[in-house]
């Protein structure tokens, strides 16, 4: 493969080498899963720049949830399209391993963690608030960890 | 949300909000203005470079020496700079950590192909980061590396007989040297560590290309170029000051995203009175190794001589005894000669020597 400049890279630009990843294409059963017959998606995450060893050192995983969630606390019906502050929630308490301080940060992600969603900037994609659909691909990169 | 469509050429679908503009701009167009405000770094004033130089960057496998690597290889070419590139690492000597990134450097050598030369820490002072934490622990050991690597730049840059390093600094990195410094209240580094470009008499030429550059670009552009790059922390204690004002920064960042270069530009701005600098130590020649210093002794050969005689912290303290030679049976760090390997008579010979002593490990 080779880049719009063209020089030849086999790399995935997240700045992780296979050495310090244990497999990288790994299917993660959620831990939590909804039952069958709930409604459910399928997305995509990828770390990089260090932060899937927060994640038990996988650098790339697959999740189901719902693809509604109550509005609010005090109703249970799933009325409304699954966004990325659920997910940010899901993944705290499901996939993260270690040393949450480093990546959450309120309901969101911490200051100099970039998160795209579907190779776009999630601030052009209205962040926490961005409704997600099935297959969508979201990437986490630190930018905390040195140069 | 819609799409937004791209600020700049109104066509393709917006991927980036640039945190120094807020301009939302397409792939295509992101690394356009990337490339060319590193362009306008290196060509403002009178410019960096000077044609037919030989510039050594100093590569560590991170994401800022990578990306470095990779624009510089491709402005080089563009606007026809006339440069003459090279990679340098320094082995630190850390297990476990260094490894996979020299093997990044050496990846990239390929990518590149650029001629890499890597230097250890146990060539130069016949001491690794993994021996020298074993005798000092960890609270004190980035002092050693940091001042170790900084010379070992300089050592390497001759040994190659470059004119010039580049290094991956970026904005942020400034910003936050400009708050360490404040809080330290270190007035002559406030003053120098904004300068895009610093040379004493007897140094060389050090530039930070990426001086306006923010990190969060930097790590988008090798995220979309796909380049090899790793990252990794250091085994042994950070450098828990610049952790602080890192998340400092990164908090104001998240509210002001100008914050950033407005550090850089106050930064800038700061002039010393007369006073201030006459009190400020002349810079002389280190007695034992020749390496610049504002000592006698060199920091490097200091902090040396304190981990020959097997003391932990002496060398931190500022007494000093004026001898310029080492005391028996310890080792010493070889004479800096900033025109070793290239005699000022045939400087082309002693470049193709130091291009032939380039190791390829």
């Amino acid at each position: 493969m080779s880049n719009s400049d063209g020089i030849i890279t086999n790399s995935n630009g997240l700045g992780y080498a296979s050495s310090s990843a244990v497999h990288p294409e790994t299917l993660v059963k959620p831990p939590a899963a909804p039952s069958a017959q709930e409604d459910t998606i399928e997305i995509k995450i990828e770390f990089g720049g260090g932060l899937h060893l927060l994640f038990s050192s996988q650098p790339s995983h697959k999740i189901h949830i719902p693809r509604n969630i109550a509005n609010d606390e005090a109703s249970d019906k799933p009325t409304q399209p699954v966004n990325m502050r659920y997910l940010v929630k899901w993944m705290k308490s499901n996939l993260l391993s270690e040393r949450e301080e480093m990546f959450g940060d309120g309901d969101g992600v911490r200051p100099g963690i970039l998160v795209l969603i579907n190779d776009a900037d999630w601030e052009l994609e209205g962040e926490l608030e961005y409704e997600l659909r099935d297959r969508d691909e979201i990437v986490f990169i630190s930018t905390l960890h040195g140069g | 949300m819609p799409p937004t469509p791209c600020s700049l050429c109104h066509t393709a679908r917006a991927l980036v909000k640039r945190p120094k503009t807020g301009q939302q701009v397409c792939k295509d167009c992101f690394f356009e203005v990337f490339e060319t405000e590193v362009h306008n770094t290196i060509v403002e004033g009178k410019g960096i470079f000077e044609r037919g130089e030989k510039v050594a960057i100093g590569a560590s496998g991170g994401k800022d020496s990578t990306v470095l690597a990779h624009v510089l290889s491709v402005l080089n070419k563009r606007y026809d700079y006339g440069l003459d590139l090279f990679l340098l690492s320094i082995d630190e000597g850390i297990t476990g950590y260094r490894d996979d990134s020299l093997e990044t450097v050496k990846q990239n050598q390929v990518e590149y192909g650029l001629p890499l030369k890597i230097l250890s820490y146990n060539e130069l002072y016949g001491w690794t980061m993994d021996k020298i934490v074993e005798q000092v622990g960890r609270r004190n050991n980035c002092t050693f590396c940091g001042v170790f690597r900084r010379q070992a730049l300089d050592r390497g840059a001759a040994q190659l007989g470059v004119d010039h390093i580049v290094t991956g600094h970026n904005a942020d990195d400034i910003a936050e040297t400009v708050l360490m410094n404040i809080m330290r209240g270190d007035i002559a580094r406030l003053g120098r560590c904004t300068a895009v470009t610093t040379q004493s008499e007897d140094t060389i030429k050090r530039s930070k290309p990426f001086k306006y550059a923010y990190e969060k670009e930097i790590v988008m552009y090798a995220y979309f170029k796909k380049l090899t790059y790793f990252s990794t922390e250091c085994i042994y204690s950070p450098d828990a000051y610049r952790g602080h004002a890192r998340v400092f920064l990164k908090d104001l960042e998240a509210i002001r995203p100008s914050a950033i270069v407005d550090i850089i530009h106050s930064g800038e701005s700061f002039q010393l009175e007369q006073s201030v600098q006459k009190g400020m130590k002349a810079m002389q020649t280190c007695l034992r190794c020749g390496y610049i210093s504002s000592n006698d002794l060199c920091k490097a050969c200091a902090l040396l001589e304190g981990l020959e005689a097997g003391l932990d912290r002496s060398a931190l303290r500022q007494t000093q005894d004026n001898s310029s030679a080492a005391p028996t049976g310890h080792r010493t760090i070889a004479m800096f000669d900033r025109y070793k390997n290239v005699g000022q008579s045939q400087p082309t010979e002693g470049i193709e020597k130091a291009v032939q002593a380039i190791e390829i490990r």
